[in-house]
């Protein structure tokens, strides 16, 4: 009865150069995964964005100034992930069929060292009970599971979506998804095109062949984490920047 | 010699006053009783005379998902006009049927919300059959009332029935290490967010 599946490897291929900053990831990301509203004094460093768009500046005088945004979500590290090992709750996993970095709400205790060790800081915190404007609940994502109060949460590539895709198979006798079957709601909603997803593992698919493209790149890269989140730039600056330093915590996040 | 004696005997009565307490006053005590709305006999429904099987009326939906406990419109089919006298009969028609209520049925199966459970791939693609987790319960002659947890509200069902935990012959219970078991022995290798949301 023992079941041979293909091993895939999400991941994510992001155009920097297309990216215009306009937010519309993050719009699309809270809806589908049921991200609570936070109260206004969430401020900066508590707010709850599963992606999060990043702007960077090359710091020089105009003419020569340039700006370039960076949607960040979690990375889903693939070598040594840091978050997993540091876990004291066995809360967070890598799905070993496809590579997706889980994040369970129920068995998190909280204590937020997963949050620390992230270098990308993709991981958020639920610093109050999870709370929706009136009129809202009923926009509520049935096949996403609230997070309550007290617990991380991040990116874990639409799941419910995956779900969803993987009922749709087996209604039709099929164990196993179609590319075009399981899509992240980033991907779909940016206008610019710039977000592709897809199976790394897939030579012939867009998202491999993006990866592994000459402008593509990665974030932190010397720390060895191996990142599925790649990034595509034509701009030098920019690849050096978001390849050595970490991102910017303070005022530069474009929230 | 008395003395060791009368000590066993303390320490029978003890064991057996704790192995009642845990047992039985506790779950009694922890669980409190729901009768179903409406009576209802799967067995008159899955005779030989109608011959109608599990997913006639429990059907997947075609998305794949599972539709779950019929809705009205599904007993309509038959249930019009009533069929014979009883007086859960009787109540059917005219307190659901006609009106086009929906009957509030308690699911004795209810998983919490985190849990996902695609029926469409245990049925079809693992080709289990339904009473492997749910039991003979197409062969019961009346509803029996659910047991409800009086503080999570969960389904005594899914926690099991039997607390000794000695039974092993399905379907003791649906806990998650009850999927855990059958994920094993089937060499399915899985990650949390397989199973949950």
């Amino acid at each position: 009865m023992t079941k041979t599946t293909t091993q895939k490897r999400y991941g994510m291929v992001i155009d920097i150069d297309r990216c215009d900053g306009c937010g519309a990831c993050m719009v699309a990301c809270s809806l589908e995964n049921n991200v609570s509203v936070v109260p206004p004094e969430a401020g900066l460093h508590r707010g709850l964005t599963w992606i999060r768009v990043y702007s960077i500046t090359n710091e020089k005088e105009y003419p020569h100034s340039d700006t370039a945004y960076l949607p960040v979500s979690c990375q889903h590290c693939g070598n040594e992930t840091p978050c997993v090992g540091v876990c004291p709750q066995s809360a967070v996993d890598v799905d070993p069929k496809n590579g997706i970095v889980s994040q369970i709400p129920e068995r998190c205790m909280g204590c937020r060292y997963c949050m620390v060790a992230c270098p990308y800081h993709a991981r958020y915190f639920n610093w109050w009970d999870p709370v929706w404007p009136e009129g809202t609940e009923h926009l509520l994502n049935p096949g996403v599971t609230p997070r309550m109060r007290g617990v991380v949460e991040k990116c874990n590539f639409c799941h419910g979506r995956h779900h969803a895709a993987q009922e749709r198979a087996a209604s039709e006798g099929r164990s196993e998804i179609e590319p075009n079957e399981y899509q992240t709601a980033c991907a779909e909603a940016c206008p610019n095109g710039a977000i592709t997803f897809g199976d790394l593992a897939d030579k012939d698919s867009e998202v491999a062949k993006l990866a592994a493209g000459p402008e593509s790149f990665q974030l932190l890269k010397t720390l060895g984490t191996g990142p599925k989140v790649y990034y595509l730039t034509q701009r030098s600056w920019v690849r050096d920047m978001a390849a050595k330093t970490p991102l910017p915590l303070d005022g530069q996040s474009n929230d | 010699m008395t003395r060791r004696r009368t000590t066993i005997l303390f320490f029978i009565i003890g064991l057996v006053v704790a192995m009642l307490a845990g047992w039985i006053a506790v779950p009694a005590a922890l669980y409190e009783s729901i009768e179903q709305p409406l009576g209802f006999s799967h067995v008159v429904h899955t005779s030989d005379d109608t011959g109608m099987v599990c997913d006639d009326c429990h059907h997947l939906t075609s998305e794949g998902g599972f539709a779950g406990i019929p809705k009205i419109a599904v007993c309509e089919g038959c249930h019009a006009e009533a069929i014979g006298t009883s007086k859960d009969e009787l109540r059917l028609v005219e307190e659901y049927v006609k009106p086009g209520r929906e009957i509030p049925w308690l699911v004795y199966a209810r998983q919490p919300d985190n849990a996902f459970f695609p029926h469409v791939r245990h049925t079809r693609l693992a080709k289990i059959p339904c009473e492997q987790c749910h039991g003979d319960h197409g062969k019961t002659e009346t509803l029996r009332p659910l047991k409800r947890n009086r503080f999570t509200g969960y389904s005594r069902d899914i926690w099991g029935h039997d607390f000794s935990g000695i039974t092993t012959s399905p379907p003791n219970s649906m806990k998650m290490s009850d999927c855990v078991d059958c994920h094993r022995k089937r060499g399915v290798r899985d990650s949390c967010l397989a199973c949950h949301k």
